[in-house]
């Protein structure tokens, strides 16, 4: 039943008109409840379409909706793309994002503006389909512009706080600027294939000249830079978890995010055709899984450390893209967006039961209050870290083997990566959750909390889902692959020998226990360590400051200038200027305006006498 | 003996020039008006001799056209010059020069 696909697109779009036009008469948590059935309709449909898919040989299915744009020799239409790739992104999408509305009823619960948030929730679902679904670039754009717009106004969501404010500008225009690389990709293969659609592109591709070929992959990288929070535009990401905490755990890990390496995925022809690209890729992941890495070990806010770890780990998609490891790349988006979102809405469940406390300083001993929050969230612990039974260790697991084909250097990075984020991780783990609780006494200007409670059932439900899905993900892995090997046909990643894999999945779980147990001896029963969180981390390496300097300042300068020079010296200059001309012109000239009649006269036979001494002067 | 044409032309200008000159000197409305009257009346003059000289009635037909603006304009002008009289005392033009700028 792969006809089903257009209609997960109706769910949700139908959710969001529902509550956009009923939202308020249905209230709290009627509205909640809504979007939630609306998304979980989506997820069931993309279930249907997944079995109707897996039902047919022929794996790819084009769903014409209708024709949009007539352009030169061909058109646009609003076209789906039904196949294994589609279908894996739609499956997770539509899952996490049932849960994680599931758990926003509970979350949400008295905030102000309740049906709006389920407003933007169900917009971004629906875009994020939209994306995934888009059979050309240019529908995959405007779902692309969509999650932004969603992402903007819920980051910007508590909009009277400046900082969610201008970090709800700040995620917007970081995004901008990669967009700038998507939209010159799409004009450039448009001139040159004169199509759109991923299939034509696809079909094309091999005749670009391998400048050509190379230039968009980067442009492409550079789009999904802003998206997927690589370097150089991976700033905005942290700042974003100014955002109600199911909002990070679904947009800012486990799926928006993910569209950068969907997209270059969608591209994987165009992409092998190009060896530079390719190397800028894993270069730009790795060094991204690295340097982020390193930043998450010295955050002191819970929210924080897991967007950093956010950016790590799309920094070992990226890498795994690069490597042309496709499909482990997808295989660790999916595991991702299962134990990302686990801990995200468990640190989502410790905030909520803290009134808001998100400094790590400020927890400990949670272990006995929140016993589900505890047991869920360990599971996920274990799971990023990569200890071995739990998905992230294959879905990791695979990328590395991929870096290793690809090249050794890359593979070294990602490894030192893996074992900081079991450090970092442990680091969390162990300062949130154990040792003494430290929110009962008053600290840092701020009053003593009360012991937390556990939350409702309707935020402990997903949690256990998530982190069943996450601990068993690791099933996933062949299936996965054999699964999406129509669409990366010319993957060119080399098979390894069952030796050197069976080496690296050890060294894996190596560095997995090794991060962890030195985590746990380094911060068991501390709370502040300098030594290990020096401030060049906890400024993120000053990439901020660096941008201010280059950018900020100087734009801010020229802005400065324009302001106190530039308007009101030449611009009002001008204006002001030609005002004043004209006032004192015309007070020189009223005196000629005397009201005597025979001044009058004289002047007309003065004029006509000169009329005239012209005229004769020019005849003869 | 026919008169020259010269000479009509010239007893033309010399009243254009009267009446040209009383506009310009004098102050009394009433009198300027008449120096206005005395300025068309050179016009007319002017008008006629030409259509002598041209053999064009054209210019004849113009004098009545001058005439009958002149009498509307009389009309106007003194109904102007008695109203401003009878607010005022007096027609002397330069006192009266709200109008200026």
């Amino acid at each position: 039943m792969v006809a089903a696909a257009p209609w997960m697109l109706a769910f949700a779009l139908g959710g969001f008109v529902v509550l956009v036009t009923a939202g308020r008469r249905l209230g709290e948590p009627l509205a909640g409840w809504v979007g939630t059935a609306a998304i979980t309709g989506a997820f069931v449909c993309a279930v249907v379409t997944w079995l109707g898919l897996l039902g047919q040989s022929d794996r790819t299915v084009t769903i014409t909706l209708f024709d949009w744009l007539p352009l030169a020799g061909s058109e646009v239409k609003v076209a789906l793309l039904v196949d294994p790739l589609s279908t894996t992104m739609c499956l997770f999408v539509t899952g996490v994002s049932a849960l994680i509305h599931l758990y926003s009823i509970g979350y949400m619960h008295g905030e102000r503006d309740f049906t709006k948030f389920f407003v933007y929730l169900n917009l971004f679902v629906f875009s994020m389909l939209l994306l995934v679904l888009a059979d050309n670039l240019l529908i995959t754009f405007i779902g692309w512009e969509g999650v932004g717009v969603c992402s903007y106004w819920l980051v910007s969501y508590y909009f009277d706080k400046d900082s969610a404010a201008s970090a709800g500008k700040k995620a917007f225009i970081y995004n901008r600027v990669g967009d700038v690389g998507f939209l010159v990709a799409m004009f450039f293969l448009f001139t040159h294939l004169h199509t759109l659609t991923y299939l034509g592109i696809a079909k094309g591709a091999p005749t670009l000249s391998s400048t050509d070929v190379t230039l968009v992959v980067l442009l492409l990288l550079f789009a999904a830079t802003g998206k997927s929070a690589q370097i150089p535009l991976f700033n905005w990401l942290p700042d974003a978890m100014e955002g109600p905490t199911p909002v990070s755990a679904l947009i800012h890990a486990a799926t928006m995010v993910t569209a950068g390496v969907y997209l270059l995925c969608r591209m994987n022809q165009v992409l092998d055709l190009s060896t530079t690209g390719r190397a800028t890729i894993a270069t730009i992941g790795a060094a991204t899984a690295f340097v982020a890495a390193t930043i998450a070990t010295s955050q002191h806010d819970i929210k924080k450390v897991l967007a950093f770890s956010t950016v790590s780990q799309i920094g070992f998609m990226v890498l795994a893209v690069g490597s042309g490891a496709y499909a482990a790349a997808i295989f660790l988006m999916v595991a991702h967006a299962f134990y990302k979102g686990l801990l995200f809405l468990g640190a989502g469940s410790v905030i909520h039961g803290l009134d808001g406390e998100q400094e790590l300083s400020r927890m400990g001993g949670l272990r006995t209050l929140m016993v589900w929050t505890y047991a869920t969230f360990l599971v996920g612990w274990l799971t990023i870290a990569g200890v071995p039974p739990f998905s992230a260790f294959f879905a990791k697991g695979d990328v590395l083997k991929g870096a290793w084909s690809y090249s050794k250097p890359l593979w070294a990075i990602g490894v030192v990566a893996a074992l900081m984020t079991a450090y970092y991780m442990t680091r969390l783990f162990v300062l949130a959750f154990t040792g003494d609780p430290r929110f009962l006494a008053a600290a840092g200007g701020r009053p003593a909390l009360h012991p937390p409670h556990e939350s409702p059932w309707v935020m402990r439900l997903p949690l256990v889902v998530l982190a069943a899905c996450a601990a068993l993900a690791g099933l996933l892995g062949s299936p996965l692959d054999r699964y999406l090997a129509p669409v990366f046909t010319n993957s060119p990643a080399v098979p390894l020998s069952s030796s050197v894999s069976t080496t690296l999945g050890i060294v894996d779980g190596v560095v997995a226990v090794l991060g962890l147990g030195l985590a746990w001896m380094l911060w068991r029963g501390r709370v502040e360590r300098p030594e290990l969180t020096p401030r060049f981390l906890e400024r993120v390496w000053y990439w901020d400051d660096l941008y201010d300097a280059v950018l900020g300042r100087p734009s801010t300068a020229l802005a400065r200038t324009s302001a106190e020079v530039l308007d009101p010296v030449v611009i009002d200059g001008a204006v002001v200027g030609t005002a004043v001309a004209v006032r004192r012109g015309a007070r020189e000239l009223r005196r000629l305006q005397n009201g005597q009649v025979r001044s009058y006269a004289l002047t007309i036979a003065v004029g006509l006498a000169l009329l005239v001494a012209y005229l004769l002067a020019r005849t003869f | 003996m026919t008169i020259p044409a010269a000479w009509y032309l010239i007893v033309s200008a010399l009243l254009f020039g009267i009446g040209a000159l009383g506009v310009l000197v004098r102050r009394n409305a009433l009198v300027i008006f008449m120096c206005i009257e005395l300025m068309l009346n050179a016009a007319n003059l002017a008008l006629v001799t030409f259509s002598r000289v041209l053999h064009d009635v054209g210019g004849q037909a113009t004098v009545f056209f001058v005439l009958v603006v002149a009498a509307a304009e009389v009309t106007v002008g003194l109904g102007i010059v008695v109203a401003i009289f009878r607010s005022r005392n007096s027609a002397i033009v330069d006192d009266v020069s709200e109008m200026h700028g």
